[in-house]
Protein backbone atom coordinates (compact mmCIF):
# COMPACT_ATOMS: atom_id res chain seq x y z
CA UNK A 1 0.00 0.00 0.00
CA UNK A 2 0.83 3.33 -1.00
CA UNK A 3 -0.05 6.08 0.82
CA UNK A 4 0.27 9.94 0.24
CA UNK A 5 -0.66 12.15 2.85
CA UNK A 6 -1.47 16.31 2.24
CA UNK A 7 1.38 16.27 -0.30
CA UNK A 8 2.01 19.67 -2.73
CA UNK A 9 4.44 21.37 -4.64
CA UNK A 10 5.02 24.79 -5.90
CA UNK A 11 7.08 25.95 -8.70
CA UNK A 12 7.82 29.75 -8.37
CA UNK A 13 4.45 30.81 -8.18
CA UNK A 14 2.36 28.38 -9.55
CA UNK A 15 0.65 25.60 -7.07
CA UNK A 16 0.54 22.49 -9.21
CA UNK A 17 -0.05 20.23 -6.77
CA UNK A 18 -2.27 21.29 -3.34
CA UNK A 19 -2.69 19.27 -0.10
CA UNK A 20 -3.17 15.48 -1.80
CA UNK A 21 -4.39 12.58 0.52
CA UNK A 22 -4.94 9.25 -1.17
CA UNK A 23 -4.44 5.74 0.04
CA UNK A 24 -3.36 3.31 -2.98
CA UNK A 25 -4.38 0.10 -2.41
CA UNK A 26 -2.02 -3.42 -3.12
CA UNK A 27 -3.72 -5.89 -5.52
CA UNK A 28 -5.11 -2.80 -6.77
CA UNK A 29 -5.08 -0.83 -10.18
CA UNK A 30 -5.28 2.28 -9.01
CA UNK A 31 -5.86 5.44 -11.29
CA UNK A 32 -5.08 9.06 -11.15
CA UNK A 33 -7.05 10.65 -13.95
CA UNK A 34 -7.49 14.63 -15.23
CA UNK A 35 -7.33 16.81 -17.57
CA UNK A 36 -3.56 17.83 -18.92
CA UNK A 37 -1.84 20.03 -16.51
CA UNK A 38 -3.85 18.81 -13.63
CA UNK A 39 -0.90 17.81 -11.53
CA UNK A 40 -1.03 13.90 -11.89
CA UNK A 41 2.79 13.91 -13.10
CA UNK A 42 3.46 16.05 -10.23
CA UNK A 43 1.97 13.65 -8.01
CA UNK A 44 3.77 10.73 -9.81
CA UNK A 45 7.19 12.32 -9.68
CA UNK A 46 6.89 12.38 -6.35
CA UNK A 47 5.74 9.42 -4.97
CA UNK A 48 8.65 8.12 -6.46
CA UNK A 49 11.13 10.85 -5.37
CA UNK A 50 12.20 12.34 -8.54
CA UNK A 51 10.50 15.53 -6.77
CA UNK A 52 10.41 16.38 -3.29
CA UNK A 53 7.03 17.37 -1.56
CA UNK A 54 6.76 21.16 -0.27
CA UNK A 55 4.91 19.91 2.40
CA UNK A 56 3.35 16.05 3.16
CA UNK A 57 4.73 12.73 3.05
CA UNK A 58 4.69 9.48 0.72
CA UNK A 59 4.56 6.40 2.61
CA UNK A 60 5.36 2.96 1.04
CA UNK A 61 3.73 0.22 3.98
CA UNK A 62 4.47 2.69 6.30
CA UNK A 63 7.54 3.77 5.60
CA UNK A 64 8.20 7.76 5.36
CA UNK A 65 9.78 7.47 2.25
CA UNK A 66 9.67 11.17 1.25
CA UNK A 67 11.88 12.22 4.59
CA UNK A 68 14.80 9.09 3.85
CA UNK A 69 18.22 10.01 2.65
CA UNK A 70 19.21 9.42 -1.15
CA UNK A 71 20.92 5.43 0.14
CA UNK A 72 17.26 4.96 2.33
CA UNK A 73 15.34 5.90 -1.03
CA UNK A 74 17.58 3.72 -3.70
CA UNK A 75 16.30 0.54 -1.71
CA UNK A 76 12.67 1.38 -1.79
CA UNK A 77 13.05 2.17 -5.22
CA UNK A 78 14.48 -1.44 -5.19
CA UNK A 79 10.89 -2.75 -5.02
CA UNK A 80 9.52 -0.41 -7.73
CA UNK A 81 8.67 -0.60 -11.50
CA UNK A 82 7.94 1.95 -13.91
CA UNK A 83 6.60 1.97 -17.21
CA UNK A 84 7.16 5.35 -18.72
CA UNK A 85 5.52 7.71 -21.45
CA UNK A 86 7.79 7.10 -23.99
CA UNK A 87 9.21 3.68 -22.75
CA UNK A 88 12.61 5.08 -21.16
CA UNK A 89 13.88 2.41 -23.00
CA UNK A 90 18.14 2.42 -22.88
CA UNK A 91 19.26 3.26 -26.44
CA UNK A 92 22.44 1.44 -26.08
CA UNK A 93 20.78 -2.00 -24.73
CA UNK A 94 19.26 -4.39 -26.28
CA UNK A 95 15.68 -5.30 -25.29
CA UNK A 96 17.01 -8.35 -23.57
CA UNK A 97 20.08 -6.12 -22.10
CA UNK A 98 17.23 -3.47 -21.02
CA UNK A 99 15.11 -6.17 -18.99
CA UNK A 100 18.59 -8.18 -17.69
CA UNK A 101 19.98 -4.59 -16.07
CA UNK A 102 17.71 -4.68 -12.84
CA UNK A 103 18.52 -7.86 -12.49
CA UNK A 104 22.36 -7.77 -12.84
CA UNK A 105 22.36 -4.51 -10.80
CA UNK A 106 20.43 -5.66 -8.02
CA UNK A 107 21.26 -9.15 -7.70
CA UNK A 108 23.13 -12.49 -7.71
CA UNK A 109 21.87 -14.68 -10.38
CA UNK A 110 23.59 -16.53 -12.71
CA UNK A 111 23.45 -15.86 -16.15
CA UNK A 112 20.92 -18.74 -16.55
CA UNK A 113 19.13 -17.38 -13.78
CA UNK A 114 18.88 -13.95 -15.78
CA UNK A 115 17.96 -15.37 -19.06
CA UNK A 116 15.27 -17.38 -17.79
CA UNK A 117 13.85 -14.14 -15.76
CA UNK A 118 14.19 -12.42 -19.28
CA UNK A 119 12.70 -14.97 -21.34
CA UNK A 120 9.82 -15.24 -18.26
CA UNK A 121 9.15 -11.07 -18.46
CA UNK A 122 9.31 -10.95 -22.43
CA UNK A 123 6.87 -13.82 -22.40
CA UNK A 124 4.01 -12.40 -20.16
CA UNK A 125 4.31 -9.14 -21.97
CA UNK A 126 4.28 -11.33 -25.41
CA UNK A 127 7.42 -10.00 -26.83
CA UNK A 128 9.16 -13.42 -26.69
CA UNK A 129 11.70 -14.06 -29.86
CA UNK A 130 12.57 -9.80 -29.67
CA UNK A 131 15.36 -10.11 -27.28
CA UNK A 132 18.00 -9.34 -29.59
CA UNK A 133 16.39 -5.94 -31.25
CA UNK A 134 17.31 -2.51 -30.00
CA UNK A 135 14.60 0.04 -29.36
CA UNK A 136 14.94 2.02 -32.45
CA UNK A 137 13.68 -1.34 -33.74
CA UNK A 138 10.58 -1.49 -31.99
CA UNK A 139 7.02 -0.12 -32.31
CA UNK A 140 5.60 2.23 -30.26
CA UNK A 141 3.79 -0.78 -28.39
CA UNK A 142 6.46 -2.61 -28.54
CA UNK A 143 8.58 -0.66 -26.65
CA UNK A 144 5.72 -0.13 -24.16
CA UNK A 145 5.54 -3.59 -23.73
CA UNK A 146 9.79 -3.96 -22.96
CA UNK A 147 9.30 -1.02 -20.77
CA UNK A 148 6.82 -2.86 -19.01
CA UNK A 149 8.98 -6.21 -18.90
CA UNK A 150 11.60 -4.37 -17.49
CA UNK A 151 9.74 -3.05 -14.60
CA UNK A 152 8.22 -6.40 -13.32
CA UNK A 153 11.93 -8.01 -13.53
CA UNK A 154 12.79 -7.02 -10.55
CA UNK A 155 9.48 -8.58 -8.79
CA UNK A 156 8.66 -4.99 -7.38
CA UNK A 157 5.91 -4.97 -5.03
CA UNK A 158 5.05 -1.41 -6.49
CA UNK A 159 4.13 -0.59 -10.37
CA UNK A 160 4.12 3.12 -11.58
CA UNK A 161 2.91 3.41 -15.25
CA UNK A 162 3.21 7.27 -16.73
CA UNK A 163 0.23 7.21 -19.45
CA UNK A 164 0.59 3.56 -20.85
CA UNK A 165 -1.48 4.11 -23.33
CA UNK A 166 -0.41 7.51 -25.01
CA UNK A 167 0.53 7.70 -28.98
CA UNK A 168 -0.74 4.24 -29.15
CA UNK A 169 -3.67 2.63 -31.23
CA UNK A 170 -7.15 1.94 -29.13
CA UNK A 171 -6.43 -2.04 -29.48
CA UNK A 172 -2.75 -1.82 -28.55
CA UNK A 173 -4.10 0.64 -25.66
CA UNK A 174 -6.57 -2.44 -24.55
CA UNK A 175 -3.82 -4.90 -25.09
CA UNK A 176 -1.48 -2.72 -22.23
CA UNK A 177 -4.38 -2.05 -19.81
CA UNK A 178 -5.34 -5.99 -19.89
CA UNK A 179 -1.47 -6.43 -19.23
CA UNK A 180 -1.22 -3.93 -16.16
CA UNK A 181 -4.44 -5.48 -14.88
CA UNK A 182 -3.44 -9.08 -15.22
CA UNK A 183 0.52 -8.45 -13.74
CA UNK A 184 -0.90 -6.40 -10.73
CA UNK A 185 -3.53 -9.26 -9.60
CA UNK A 186 -1.18 -12.15 -10.61
CA UNK A 187 1.85 -10.46 -8.71
CA UNK A 188 -0.06 -8.56 -5.79
CA UNK A 189 1.29 -5.11 -6.76
CA UNK A 190 0.12 -1.97 -5.80
CA UNK A 191 -0.10 -0.46 -9.27
CA UNK A 192 -0.50 3.60 -9.77
CA UNK A 193 -1.41 4.61 -13.45
CA UNK A 194 -1.57 7.59 -14.68
CA UNK A 195 -3.95 8.36 -17.59
CA UNK A 196 -6.33 10.69 -19.31
CA UNK A 197 -7.92 7.93 -21.00
CA UNK A 198 -11.27 7.10 -20.45
CA UNK A 199 -11.06 3.32 -22.00
CA UNK A 200 -8.37 2.74 -19.69
CA UNK A 201 -10.55 3.99 -16.74
CA UNK A 202 -13.52 2.17 -17.67
CA UNK A 203 -10.70 -1.09 -18.22
CA UNK A 204 -8.71 -1.51 -15.67
CA UNK A 205 -10.15 1.82 -13.17
CA UNK A 206 -10.34 -0.55 -9.52
CA UNK A 207 -9.38 2.79 -8.15
CA UNK A 208 -9.54 6.12 -9.23
CA UNK A 209 -9.05 9.36 -8.11
CA UNK A 210 -10.00 12.66 -10.57
CA UNK A 211 -7.67 15.63 -9.84
CA UNK A 212 -8.30 19.17 -11.40
CA UNK A 213 -6.19 22.41 -10.80
CA UNK A 214 -3.97 20.05 -8.38
CA UNK A 215 -6.52 18.85 -5.88
CA UNK A 216 -8.49 15.60 -5.40
CA UNK A 217 -11.65 16.69 -6.50
CA UNK A 218 -13.06 13.06 -6.68
CA UNK A 219 -12.47 9.45 -6.03
CA UNK A 220 -14.63 6.03 -6.68
CA UNK A 221 -13.68 3.35 -9.00
CA UNK A 222 -14.57 2.99 -12.94
CA UNK A 223 -18.26 2.78 -12.18
CA UNK A 224 -18.66 5.78 -10.31
CA UNK A 225 -17.02 7.72 -13.00
CA UNK A 226 -19.79 7.89 -14.93
CA UNK A 227 -22.38 7.42 -12.69
CA UNK A 228 -20.96 10.68 -9.95
CA UNK A 229 -22.99 13.79 -10.77
CA UNK A 230 -19.17 15.68 -10.00
CA UNK A 231 -19.90 18.15 -12.50
CA UNK A 232 -15.57 18.45 -13.39
CA UNK A 233 -15.77 15.00 -13.23
CA UNK A 234 -18.36 14.39 -15.55
CA UNK A 235 -16.88 16.91 -18.16
CA UNK A 236 -13.66 15.47 -18.30
CA UNK A 237 -15.61 11.73 -18.70
CA UNK A 238 -18.20 13.28 -21.28
CA UNK A 239 -15.68 15.62 -23.02
CA UNK A 240 -17.00 15.68 -26.50
CA UNK A 241 -19.95 16.31 -28.10
CA UNK A 242 -20.85 12.46 -29.27
CA UNK A 243 -20.05 11.48 -26.03
CA UNK A 244 -22.35 14.09 -24.15
CA UNK A 245 -25.61 12.45 -26.48
CA UNK A 246 -24.56 9.41 -24.66
CA UNK A 247 -25.22 11.42 -21.09
CA UNK A 248 -28.69 13.01 -21.35
CA UNK A 249 -29.08 16.42 -19.42
CA UNK A 250 -25.71 17.08 -19.14
CA UNK A 251 -24.68 20.66 -20.77
CA UNK B 1 26.44 33.73 -8.81
CA UNK B 2 25.03 31.67 -11.63
CA UNK B 3 29.01 30.80 -11.79
CA UNK B 4 28.61 29.72 -8.10
CA UNK B 5 26.13 27.52 -8.24
CA UNK B 6 27.33 25.69 -11.11
CA UNK B 7 30.64 24.93 -9.55
CA UNK B 8 28.95 23.54 -6.36
CA UNK B 9 26.78 21.83 -8.45
CA UNK B 10 29.58 20.19 -10.39
CA UNK B 11 31.67 18.78 -7.15
CA UNK B 12 28.10 17.44 -5.65
CA UNK B 13 27.62 16.07 -8.88
CA UNK B 14 31.16 14.41 -8.90
CA UNK B 15 30.43 13.00 -4.69
CA UNK B 16 27.71 11.42 -6.20
CA UNK B 17 29.50 10.13 -8.91
CA UNK B 18 32.60 8.61 -6.97
CA UNK B 19 30.05 6.88 -4.38
CA UNK B 20 30.80 3.16 -3.97
CA UNK B 21 29.89 1.15 -6.90
CA UNK B 22 26.68 -0.71 -6.60
CA UNK B 23 27.63 -3.68 -8.69
CA UNK B 24 31.64 -4.03 -9.11
CA UNK B 25 30.90 -6.42 -11.99
CA UNK B 26 28.31 -4.35 -13.89
CA UNK B 27 31.01 -0.85 -13.67
CA UNK B 28 33.78 -3.27 -14.46
CA UNK B 29 32.28 -3.99 -17.74
CA UNK B 30 31.13 -0.21 -18.26
CA UNK B 31 34.50 0.30 -17.43
CA UNK B 32 35.96 -1.22 -20.22
CA UNK B 33 33.26 -0.88 -22.69
CA UNK B 34 33.94 3.07 -22.31
CA UNK B 35 37.57 2.48 -22.72
CA UNK B 36 36.71 1.26 -26.29
CA UNK B 37 34.15 4.05 -26.83
CA UNK B 38 35.95 7.06 -25.46
CA UNK B 39 39.20 6.13 -26.45
CA UNK B 40 40.37 3.01 -28.63
CA UNK B 41 37.68 4.42 -31.18
CA UNK B 42 39.66 7.66 -31.09
CA UNK B 43 42.68 6.50 -32.49
CA UNK B 44 42.09 6.68 -36.28
CA UNK B 45 41.88 10.72 -35.80
CA UNK B 46 44.54 10.75 -33.45
CA UNK B 47 46.87 8.93 -35.71
CA UNK B 48 46.14 11.36 -38.44
CA UNK B 49 46.16 14.25 -36.87
CA UNK B 50 49.61 13.47 -34.98
CA UNK B 51 51.38 12.33 -38.19
CA UNK B 52 50.11 15.51 -39.96
CA UNK B 53 50.81 17.65 -36.90
CA UNK B 54 54.76 16.40 -36.56
CA UNK B 55 54.82 16.57 -40.53
CA UNK B 56 54.70 20.18 -40.23
CA UNK B 57 56.38 21.54 -37.35
CA UNK B 58 59.28 19.34 -38.99
CA UNK B 59 58.80 21.65 -42.19
CA UNK B 60 58.32 24.64 -40.56
CA UNK B 61 61.08 24.17 -38.37
CA UNK B 62 63.23 22.90 -41.45
CA UNK B 63 62.36 26.14 -43.52
CA UNK B 64 62.72 28.69 -39.82
CA UNK B 65 66.36 27.41 -39.21
CA UNK B 66 68.44 29.21 -41.83
CA UNK B 67 71.03 30.55 -39.65
CA UNK B 68 74.32 28.44 -40.02
CA UNK B 69 74.77 28.75 -36.20
CA UNK B 70 71.72 26.94 -36.09
CA UNK B 71 72.87 22.69 -36.61
CA UNK B 72 70.57 20.84 -38.57
CA UNK B 73 69.63 18.22 -36.14
CA UNK B 74 67.55 21.22 -34.05
CA UNK B 75 64.92 20.47 -36.49
CA UNK B 76 64.97 16.71 -34.60
CA UNK B 77 64.96 18.50 -31.15
CA UNK B 78 62.44 21.02 -31.59
CA UNK B 79 59.68 18.36 -32.79
CA UNK B 80 60.64 16.27 -30.32
CA UNK B 81 59.98 19.25 -27.95
CA UNK B 82 57.11 20.86 -29.78
CA UNK B 83 55.00 17.00 -30.16
CA UNK B 84 56.09 16.07 -26.53
CA UNK B 85 55.39 18.99 -24.67
CA UNK B 86 52.79 20.71 -26.13
CA UNK B 87 50.78 18.86 -29.06
CA UNK B 88 50.27 15.62 -28.58
CA UNK B 89 49.07 16.28 -24.51
CA UNK B 90 47.54 19.66 -25.13
CA UNK B 91 46.24 19.99 -29.05
CA UNK B 92 45.41 16.05 -28.61
CA UNK B 93 42.90 17.17 -25.30
CA UNK B 94 41.74 19.82 -27.24
CA UNK B 95 40.24 17.34 -30.32
CA UNK B 96 39.17 15.03 -28.20
CA UNK B 97 37.29 17.23 -25.83
CA UNK B 98 35.23 18.40 -29.34
CA UNK B 99 34.63 14.31 -30.41
CA UNK B 100 34.94 12.66 -27.03
CA UNK B 101 33.50 15.51 -24.74
CA UNK B 102 30.27 16.51 -27.15
CA UNK B 103 29.88 13.02 -27.18
CA UNK B 104 29.40 12.90 -23.84
CA UNK B 105 27.55 15.36 -23.15
CA UNK B 106 24.68 14.38 -26.08
CA UNK B 107 24.44 10.86 -24.41
CA UNK B 108 24.03 11.78 -21.08
CA UNK B 109 22.06 14.74 -22.09
CA UNK B 110 19.42 12.74 -24.59
CA UNK B 111 19.85 10.33 -21.61
CA UNK B 112 18.15 12.79 -19.68
CA UNK B 113 15.29 14.42 -22.11
CA UNK B 114 13.94 10.86 -22.52
CA UNK B 115 13.56 10.03 -19.02
CA UNK B 116 16.35 7.32 -19.36
CA UNK B 117 17.98 8.71 -16.69
CA UNK B 118 14.97 8.91 -14.33
CA UNK B 119 14.28 5.30 -15.28
CA UNK B 120 17.70 4.43 -13.26
CA UNK B 121 17.08 6.58 -10.67
CA UNK B 122 13.58 4.87 -10.44
CA UNK B 123 15.25 1.72 -10.62
CA UNK B 124 17.47 2.20 -7.38
CA UNK B 125 20.44 2.87 -9.51
CA UNK B 126 22.56 5.66 -8.43
CA UNK B 127 22.63 7.05 -12.00
CA UNK B 128 25.48 9.63 -11.72
CA UNK B 129 27.60 7.32 -10.50
CA UNK B 130 26.95 4.23 -13.13
CA UNK B 131 27.20 6.85 -15.99
CA UNK B 132 29.81 9.01 -15.40
CA UNK B 133 32.65 7.06 -12.96
CA UNK B 134 33.13 4.59 -15.79
CA UNK B 135 33.88 7.70 -18.37
CA UNK B 136 35.87 9.64 -16.41
CA UNK B 137 38.16 6.03 -15.07
CA UNK B 138 38.38 4.89 -18.77
CA UNK B 139 39.67 8.47 -20.20
CA UNK B 140 42.04 9.23 -17.63
CA UNK B 141 43.45 5.26 -17.81
CA UNK B 142 43.51 5.47 -21.44
CA UNK B 143 44.20 8.72 -22.61
CA UNK B 144 47.92 8.62 -21.49
CA UNK B 145 48.30 5.48 -23.76
CA UNK B 146 46.30 7.11 -26.50
CA UNK B 147 48.73 10.44 -26.53
CA UNK B 148 51.89 8.00 -26.40
CA UNK B 149 50.78 7.15 -29.45
CA UNK B 150 50.77 10.15 -30.64
CA UNK B 151 53.77 11.17 -29.58
CA UNK B 152 55.10 8.32 -31.69
CA UNK B 153 52.95 8.83 -34.56
CA UNK B 154 53.80 13.03 -34.46
CA UNK B 155 57.91 11.98 -34.37
CA UNK B 156 57.36 9.91 -37.13
CA UNK B 157 55.28 12.34 -38.92
CA UNK B 158 58.18 14.20 -39.10
CA UNK B 159 60.94 12.16 -40.31
CA UNK B 160 58.93 10.95 -43.09
CA UNK B 161 58.61 14.76 -44.04
CA UNK B 162 61.60 15.69 -43.23
CA UNK B 163 63.40 12.74 -44.93
CA UNK B 164 61.46 12.54 -47.73
CA UNK B 165 61.40 16.42 -48.40
CA UNK B 166 65.16 16.32 -48.01
CA UNK B 167 64.80 19.42 -45.37
CA UNK B 168 66.90 16.59 -43.28
CA UNK B 169 69.20 13.81 -43.24
CA UNK B 170 67.72 10.25 -41.22
CA UNK B 171 71.11 10.60 -39.14
CA UNK B 172 70.11 14.44 -38.38
CA UNK B 173 66.70 14.36 -37.43
CA UNK B 174 67.48 10.92 -35.19
CA UNK B 175 70.06 12.66 -33.79
CA UNK B 176 68.12 15.84 -33.38
CA UNK B 177 65.17 13.77 -31.08
CA UNK B 178 67.47 12.14 -28.76
CA UNK B 179 69.25 15.22 -28.24
CA UNK B 180 69.09 16.20 -24.40
CA UNK B 181 66.27 13.91 -23.84
CA UNK B 182 64.32 14.28 -20.75
CA UNK B 183 62.24 11.38 -19.82
CA UNK B 184 61.00 13.16 -16.87
CA UNK B 185 59.38 15.14 -19.79
CA UNK B 186 57.37 12.09 -21.35
CA UNK B 187 55.41 11.76 -17.91
CA UNK B 188 54.90 15.43 -17.63
CA UNK B 189 53.08 15.22 -20.78
CA UNK B 190 51.31 12.44 -19.45
CA UNK B 191 50.30 13.85 -15.93
CA UNK B 192 49.04 16.59 -18.21
CA UNK B 193 46.74 14.22 -20.39
CA UNK B 194 45.23 12.63 -17.81
CA UNK B 195 44.36 15.89 -16.00
CA UNK B 196 42.85 16.90 -19.15
CA UNK B 197 41.06 13.63 -19.79
CA UNK B 198 39.35 14.12 -16.16
CA UNK B 199 38.23 17.75 -16.90
CA UNK B 200 36.86 16.70 -20.88
CA UNK B 201 35.06 13.48 -19.34
CA UNK B 202 33.88 15.44 -15.94
CA UNK B 203 32.52 18.86 -17.51
CA UNK B 204 31.18 17.47 -20.28
CA UNK B 205 29.11 14.45 -18.02
CA UNK B 206 28.38 17.75 -15.88
CA UNK B 207 26.44 19.42 -18.91
CA UNK B 208 24.84 16.16 -19.79
CA UNK B 209 23.43 15.85 -16.79
CA UNK B 210 21.92 18.62 -16.07
CA UNK B 211 20.46 18.99 -19.70
CA UNK B 212 16.93 20.09 -19.68
CA UNK B 213 14.04 20.38 -22.19
CA UNK B 214 14.48 19.51 -25.87
CA UNK B 215 16.88 18.21 -28.38
CA UNK B 216 17.74 22.22 -28.57
CA UNK B 217 19.46 22.08 -25.32
CA UNK B 218 21.27 18.91 -25.69
CA UNK B 219 22.80 20.53 -28.79
CA UNK B 220 23.44 23.93 -26.62
CA UNK B 221 24.94 21.09 -23.57
CA UNK B 222 26.88 19.35 -26.57
CA UNK B 223 28.26 22.99 -27.33
CA UNK B 224 29.11 24.40 -23.71
CA UNK B 225 30.53 21.22 -22.92
CA UNK B 226 33.49 21.57 -25.70
CA UNK B 227 33.73 25.46 -25.27
CA UNK B 228 33.91 24.80 -21.13
CA UNK B 229 36.51 21.86 -21.17
CA UNK B 230 39.02 23.62 -24.21
CA UNK B 231 39.25 26.81 -22.05
CA UNK B 232 39.73 24.49 -18.59
CA UNK B 233 42.38 22.64 -20.51
CA UNK B 234 44.55 25.54 -21.44
CA UNK B 235 44.10 27.28 -18.08
CA UNK B 236 44.85 23.94 -16.65
CA UNK B 237 47.95 23.75 -19.38
CA UNK B 238 49.36 26.84 -18.26
CA UNK B 239 48.86 26.22 -14.23
CA UNK B 240 50.45 22.77 -14.89
CA UNK B 241 53.34 24.30 -16.99
CA UNK B 242 54.05 27.23 -14.60
CA UNK B 243 54.27 25.10 -11.26
CA UNK B 244 56.53 22.28 -13.40
CA UNK B 245 58.73 24.68 -15.28
CA UNK B 246 59.56 27.19 -12.50
CA UNK B 247 59.94 24.67 -9.70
Amino acid sequence: MIEVKNISKTFGDRTVVSDVSFVFETGKTNLIIGESGSGKTTILKMMVGLLKPDTGAVEYDGRVFSEMNERQQQDVRKEIGMLFQGGALFDSMTVEENVAFPLRMFTDFKEEQIKERINFCLNKVKLENRNQLYPAELSGGMKKRASLARAIAGNPKYLFCDEPNSGLDPRTSLVIDDLILELTTEFNMTTVVITHDMNSVMQIGQKVMFLYGGKKWWEGDNKGVLTTTNKEVLDFVYASEFLKQLKPGLK
Amino acid sequence: MIFMFHIGRYFLLLKRAFSKPQKFRVYRKQFFFEINHIGISSLGIISIISIFMGGVVTTQAAFGFTSAWVPIYAVGFTTRESIILEFSPTIVSLLLAGKVGSNIASEIGSMRISEQIDAMDIMGVNSASFLIMPKILAAVFINPFLITISMFLGLLGGYTMGVFTGAVSSVQYITGIQYGFMAWKIWYALFKTAIFAFIITSIAAYNGYYTSGGALEVGKSSTRAVVWSSILILLADLLITQIVFTH
